[in-house]
């Protein structure tokens, strides 16, 4: 069952993230974006990462990807004047950097094999949230500290005067 | 055999709870109707009739059903054809997908076998339900957006602002409660709602969190895009709102999934604060008062209680929201915002708070 619903998921994330890349319109393109989330959110879900799916559903297709679609209904250019992008010297550098990041991957499987199944519980909230605040508490601090950081710069953009 | 049995009880549970939640959402349209005219002193929907019975006119939502079928299914010729026709599917599916970890009895024992009576008892519990409840906005935006003219772009606009919003202080209204609790899980949740506090009171969340309760129903009701806070749709200022371009049964999918919403809020403040299925001073083996008294009942009785506690739960908080609709009017937008941000996020970080500190004093 487990392999099955892997290549399921897998061949929906792979399949919407070329279709995210290739659309012209981008309300498409983010469409297919929240597809590909909720396939690795699937993923996630297949190695006991229970808390992560959740949390990848929440934060990205339920928060990101609705500012991404905010955006382009604000700025909502008409279906016949959206620019054609022409294929740069930038695009064939995007898959030279692709089929790297591909072959290194296909190394490190030859290299350590695949992952046993992880414990039942192993990406429970009760185990994620105690790794988070006893072994990686300064990582986790520092975050926060970053988060907030940017909060703080982007209402000093926004607003001219407080 | 035990596979068929599984999947038959897993089949049996998912039917129970959409076919209830679907006649519920049909009947709510109906005592919204109803509930209106008897607010504004008339009499409400009361011709359709079947073979001579009008029985309170409790026949208009089936009517209704049949006109938004029969109707035609037109499409301006202005709208994005593509996404128009995805709105209604995006704005009704995740509704449809919360009611999943909602349980709605104890587990029962059956042949040997415990059952619990829910969909499925997640780990991530209510974080599921949020991750659910975040995606409706992309109905409301994309009909807006797709629609292709002015007053549904407003009202996609104001919606999308105002969910994303208020979904920060719905988020951060039931931490109070998972800290109470100790646990994400809504069957847990339910289970601890049945213990005493101090002997005498039900520990229920409303008890435990008063603050929490009241910012989880403002927030609840915002998100729900309802009075007073149903801009997206301010019929005196943007038409419509958001499916002013919707007729026929795309329409009629709209109107499901906010009533749809109605129903899992109602189930969702029913669970949270009021201690689900449990019914005060109902153990399984009977009645087990404060004061050393106990009555004895079979246990298909109180199961039954037990989900009769809940429906009737439901049945009030579904009742309370037609109630304030036809009782407040409708803010302005920047109110809407300044509470949202300026009140209610600081207000759930206050109970956040203070719950710790209470906590850390009772242990």
């Amino acid at each position: 069952m487990e392999p099955a619903l892997f290549i399921v998921f897998g061949a929906i994330a792979v399949g919407g993230a070329i279709m995210v890349v290739t659309r012209r319109h981008p309300m498409a393109s983010a469409l297919y974006l929240i597809l590909t989330l909720f396939a690795v959110a699937g993923l996630f879900v297949l190695r006991q990462a229970h808390f992560l799916a959740a949390i990848q559903v929440i934060v990205y297709a339920g928060a990101v990807v609705v500012l991404f679609v905010f955006v382009i209904m604000l700025i909502n250019v008409p279906e016949d004047k959206l620019p054609v992008e022409r294929v740069t010297g930038m695009r064939f550098l995007g898959v030279v950097v692709a089929g790297l990041l591909i072959l290194e991957s296909a190394l490190i499987v030859r290299r350590s094999g695949m992952a046993g199944t992880p414990a039942a519980d192993s990406g429970s909230v009760e185990a994620v949230g105690r790794a988070l605040f006893t072994d990686y508490l300064l990582a986790f601090e520092l975050t926060s500290v970053l988060l907030l950081a940017a909060v703080i710069g982007a209402i000093a953009l926004a607003k001219k005067k407080i | 055999m035990s596979g068929l049995f599984d999947l038959a009880v897993a089949v049996a549970r998912i039917a129970i709870m959409l076919i209830f939640c679907l006649t519920f959402v049909v009947v709510l349209t109906w005592a919204e109707r109803k509930g209106a005219a008897y607010m504004q002193d008339r009499r409400g929907p009361n011709r359709a009739k079947i073979l001579g019975l009008t029985l309170g006119g409790i026949f208009h939502p089936l009517a209704d059903a049949i006109k938004f079928l029969f109707k035609e299914d037109f499409i301006p010729d202005h709208v994005h054809r593509l996404f128009y026709q995805m709105a209604p599917m995006f704005a009704l599916a995740p509704a449809l997908m919360t009611i999943a970890v909602i349980p709605f009895g104890p587990p029962v024992t059956i042949a040997g076998k415990t059952i619990p009576l829910q969909i499925a008892d997640l780990n991530v519990g209510i974080l599921y339900v949020f991750a659910m409840s975040g995606l409706t906005v992309y109905g409301v935006i994309l009909a807006g957006w797709a629609s292709n003219s002015k007053y549904p772009l407003l009202g996609g606009l104001r919606s999308s602002a105002q969910m994303i919003s208020y979904e920060v202080s719905l988020g951060l209204s039931i931490i109070g409660v998972v800290m109470v609790f100790r646990s994400v899980k809504l069957s847990q949740i339910v289970a601890s709602q049945g213990e005493l506090l101090w002997g005498i009171v039900p520990q229920w969340g409303v008890v435990v969190q008063p603050l929490g309760f009241i910012l989880f129903l403002v927030a609840l009701y915002a998100e729900a895009n309802r009075t007073p806070f149903d801009l997206p749709e301010g019929e005196s200022e943007i038409v419509a709102g958001f499916h002013t371009e919707y007729g026929s049964f795309k329409f009629s999918m709209f109107m499901m999934a906010e009533y749809f919403h109605l129903v899992v809020g109602s189930l969702l403040v029913a669970t949270l604060f009021f201690g689900g299925w449990q019914f005060p001073y109902l153990a399984s083996s009977g009645f087990v008062l404060p004061g050393g008294f106990s009555i004895g009942l079979p246990g298909a009785v109180v199961l039954l209680l037990r989900i009769g506690a809940l429906f009737a739960k439901v049945v009030f908080f579904a009742w309370l929201f037609i109630w304030v609709r036809w009782t407040i009017p409708r803010f302005r937008y920047d109110q809407v915002m300044r509470l949202g941000w300026k009140v209610m996020l600081p207000l759930s970080l206050l109970n956040i708070f203070a719950t710790g500190i209470a906590l850390l004093l009772v242990a």
